[in-house]
C-alpha cells in the first residue's frame, strides 16, 4: 500500500537581493514527502534549507514552482487564508522556542486555539492534553522565564501540536539545548510520527539529532544534494 | 479573533517605565484639559444658577450689564404701577429697582486690589432672590452704612470678615454679615440698602430694576411692552436669559482649553507613539511568532491600539484624579462683562472626567496607529529573524 504525499513540491525558486546582489537560495527543487515522515533537512548555513521550510510551512513565498501541503498550492494562498491555513494545518517549533514571556504555559499553548470556535472548556482541555503529552502539566502557570529551556522547548512543542496539525515544522528545535533536553525534546517529536502519524519536518546542523528521524535529506547551495 | 486584554495589561505592566513615563506624562495632559474645562464649567454654572424664570431684568437698552446700566426713577415709579405685576401679600408690587456700582478692594493674598460688585437692594430684591440666605453675622439696616458680603468673597479679600471695612473714597461700609448665594453669581456680590447706596455714592438714578410678573402671560406682555414704549428705551428679558448671556465670561478661557489642550494633546501622542514604537521594536519576533500561529495583520493592528489605548486610559485615570481635589475649589476671575472680580467654583463633573478619559483613550490609539501598522506590515520571516 503507498502512503500518501502529505508534501509535493515541484521546480521550487527563491531568489531574493541582497544589496546589488541576488541570491538564490532554492534553486529548481522538486521532493515529496509522505505523510507520517519524520525528515530532516540537513546541510551548511546558508544551503537553503530554512527557507525550504519556511516556505512549506506558508511563512515564505518562492519566487516559481508549486507547493502543495495536503493538496492545497500554498503558494497562490492570498495573506490572510495563508494565516487560516497555517493555524489549522502546521505546528512550528523554533530554535528559541518564541514563548510569548508575558503570558504563562498554558495561556501560550493556548493562543493557536483562540483562533478557532472551540469553547473554553474544549480549549482548557486540549492544552492540558497537549501540556501533558510533553510532561508539564504540573509547570502550566508557570511563566516563560521561571522554565528551563527544556521545558520551554517543550512548551513550545505542546503550543505546536494542540490544534492537532497534520504537520509540524521544526527549524533547529535542538539549537539552544543541553544534551538531555535535546534528547527530550527530540524524543517527543519523535513519538508524534510514531504514536500520533504526524509528519514532522526538521532542521538541523546535528547528525545526532538526524538520526532520530526516519530520512534525512541535504541541501548545498541551494540545490537536493542525496535525497 | 483579538488577543486576550491580559497580553496587553500585562506587557504596559511589564515596561513599567517607560509605561510610567508615558502615562504620567497623558495624566498631566488630561488633568489640564479637565481643568481648564472644569473652570469654564464653573463661570457657566455660577450664573446658570443665578436667575428665576419667573422674573425679569430690566436694564437700559444697549448695555451689556447691569453696572453699565441707567434706570430712572421715573422710570421705576412709571412701571410700579404696571398691571402686570405681581403683588405680594401686603398688595405692594413685587419690584426691586436696584443700584449696581463697582468698589475697587485690596485681595487677601496681597497681589494688588481688583473691583467688585455692590448691590443696592431692596426687600422686595431680597424676597426675589430666595436662594441668597444669611449664613453668618446679621442683614444691614436700611438707612445705615452697613454691607453684607458673599461668603464666598470675603475669602478673597481682605476687609471683608463680619467687622472689617470696606472703603470707598471717603466712604467707610461696615460688614455685618456674610451669605452664601448658592453657587449663583450674587456669589461675587456684596449688598447694601439700595437708597442708602444712592445717597452714598451720590448716584440719582438706578441700574436695574428686578420684577415678578403675575403670570406667564403677563411676562410676556410686559416684556413686549416695555420694549416697544420708545420713551423708556429699556430692555426686559427673563433673569435667566440675562444671566445665561453673561457666561460670555467663560468663552476665553474655552478658547484657552482648546489651544492648550490642542498643542498638549500633540505632545502626548507623540511621547505615546514614542512608547509604542519602542515597544513594537522590542516585540518584533513575538509579532512574527504570532503571525505563524495564525493571527491576522488586522490582529496584530488591532492588539496594539488597544495597548496604546490602554496605556493612555490609565493616563486618564490618573489625570482626572490630579484634576478631583480641585472639585469645589473656590477662586475668582475678571467677568467681561461688569469688569469686576467674579467669584466661580472649579466643577469637575463626571462628565467632564469620562471626556478626559475618552480624550486620553484618543491620544492613546493616534499615538499607536502607525507604530501598530508597522508592526503588522513586516513580512512574518523578517519579524521572526528579529533578534
Amino acid at each position: 500500500m503507498t502512503v500518501p504525499n502529505i508534501v509535493t513540491i515541484r521546480d521550487l525558486t527563491k531568489t531574493y537581493q541582497q544589496g546589488e546582489i541576488n541570491v538564490t537560495a532554492l534553486n529548481n527543487i522538486s521532493l515529496d514527502i509522505e505523510a507520517g515522515e519524520y525528515l530532516t533537512l540537513m546541510g551548511p548555513s546558508g544551503s537553503g534549507k530554512s527557507t525550504l521550510l519556511h516556505i512549506i510551512a506558508g511563512v515564505d513565498r518562492p519566487t516559481s514552482g508549486e507547493c502543495r501541503v495536503q493538496g492545497i498550492d500554498v503558494t497562490r494562498l492570498n495573506e490572510s487564508d495563508l494565516a487560516d491555513w497555517r493555524n489549522q494545518n502546521v505546528g512550528f517549533v523554533f530554535q528559541s522556542f518564541n514563548l510569548i514571556p508575558v503570558l504563562t504555559a498554558f495561556e501560550n499553548v493556548e493562543l493557536p486555539l483562540l483562533l478557532t470556535r472551540l469553547s473554553r472548556k474544549q480549549r482548557r482541555e486540549q492544552v492540558n492534553t497537549a501540556l501533558e503529552l510533553v510532561g508539564l502539566l504540573d509547570r502550566r502557570h508557570h511563566l516563560p522565564k521561571q522554565l528551563s529551556g527544556g521545558q520551554e522547548q517543550r512548551v513550545a512543542i505542546a503550543r505546536a501540536i494542540v490544534t492537532d496539525p497534520a504537520l509540524i515544522v521544526a527549524d533547529e528545535p535542538t539549537g539552544n539545548l543541553d544534551s538531555a533536553s535535546t534528547q527530550e525534546a527530540l524524543g517527543i517529536l519523535q513519538s508524534l510520527t510514531r504514536t500520533a502519524g504526524k509528519t514532522v519536518i526538521m532542521v538541523t546542523h546535528d547528525p545526532k539529532a538526524a538520526a532520530f528521524g526516519s530520512r534525512s535529506i541535504h541541501l548545498e547551495k541551494g540545490e537536493l544534494v542525496n535525497e | 479573533m483579538a488577543l486576550p486584554l491580559k497580553y496587553n495589561f500585562r506587557n504596559v505592566i511589564v515596561r513599567w517605565r517607560s509605561t510610567l513615563a508615558t502615562v504620567l506624562g497623558i495624566a498631566l495632559v488630561v488633568a489640564v484639559f479637565v481643568l481648564l474645562r472644569a473652570l469654564a464649567r464653573g463661570i457657566e454654572a455660577s450664573s446658570a444658577n443665578t436667575g428665576d424664570a419667573r422674573n425679569i431684568l430690566v436694564v437700559r437698552k444697549g448695555s451689556q450689564a447691569e453696572s453699565g446700566s441707567i434706570v430712572t426713577r421715573e422710570h421705576f415709579r412709571t412701571i410700579q404701577y404696571l398691571d402686570e405685576i405681581a403683588r405680594n401679600e401686603r398688595g405692594e408690587p413685587i419690584i426691586s429697582a436696584e443700584l449696581v456700582l463697582i468698589v475697587s478692594a485690596p485681595r487677601r493674598n496681597g497681589t494688588g486690589e481688583a473691583n467688585t460688585l455692590i448691590r443696592g437692594v431692596t426687600p422686595r430684591g431680597m424676597e426675589l432672590r430666595p436662594q441668597v440666605k444669611l449664613v453668618d453675622g446679621r442683614w444691614f439696616v436700611p438707612g445705615k452704612r452697613e454691607v453684607v458680603v458673599a461668603r464666598r468673597l470675603a475669602a478673597r479679600f481682605a476687609g471683608f470678615e463680619i467687622g472689617g471695612v470696606i472703603k470707598s473714597g471717603q466712604d467707610r461700609l461696615a460688614v455685618v454679615g456674610h451669605f452664601d448665594a448658592a453657587g449663583s453669581a450674587f456669589d461675587s456680590e456684596s449688598w447694601m440698602d439700595a437708597d442708602e447706596a444712592r445717597s452714598i455714592f451720590d448716584r440719582e438714578n438706578y441700574s436695574s430694576i428686578l420684577l415678578r410678573p403675575a403670570d406667564a402671560t403677563a411676562a410676556t406682555n410686559l416684556i413686549t411692552r416695555l420694549e416697544r414704549d420708545k420713551r423708556l428705551a429699556l430692555r426686559a428679558e427673563r433673569e435667566v436669559d440675562y444671566y445665561s448671556k453673561q457666561t460670555m465670561t467663560a468663552v476665553p478661557i474655552k478658547i484657552l482649553a482648546g489651544l492648550l489642550g490642542t498643542a498638549m494633546s500633540i505632545g502626548a501622542v507623540f511621547a505615546a507613539m514614542n512608547t509604542m514604537y519602542a515597544s513594537v521594536a522590542s516585540r518584533t519576533r513575538e509579532v512574527g511568532t504570532l503571525r505563524v500561529l495564525g493571527y491576522s495583520r488586522r490582529a496584530i493592528v488591532l492588539c496594539f491600539l488597544i495597548e496604546g489605548a490602554l496605556l493612555a486610559a490609565m493616563g486618564g485615570v490618573v489625570g482626572c484624579l490630579l484634576a478631583l481635589p480641585l472639585n469645589g475649589y473656590a477662586t475668582g476671575t475678571m467677568d467681561f462683562q461688569s469688569f469686576a472680580e467674579t467669584v466661580f467654583q472649579f466643577r469637575v463633573t463626571p462628565d467632564l472626567m469620562l471626556m478626559g478619559l475618552a480624550f486620553s483613550v484618543i491620544i492613546g490609539v493616534a499615538g499607536s496607529l502607525l507604530p501598530a501598522l508597522r508592526a503588522a506590515r513586516l513580512p512574518v520571516i523578517v519579524a521572526l529573524k528579529s533578534i
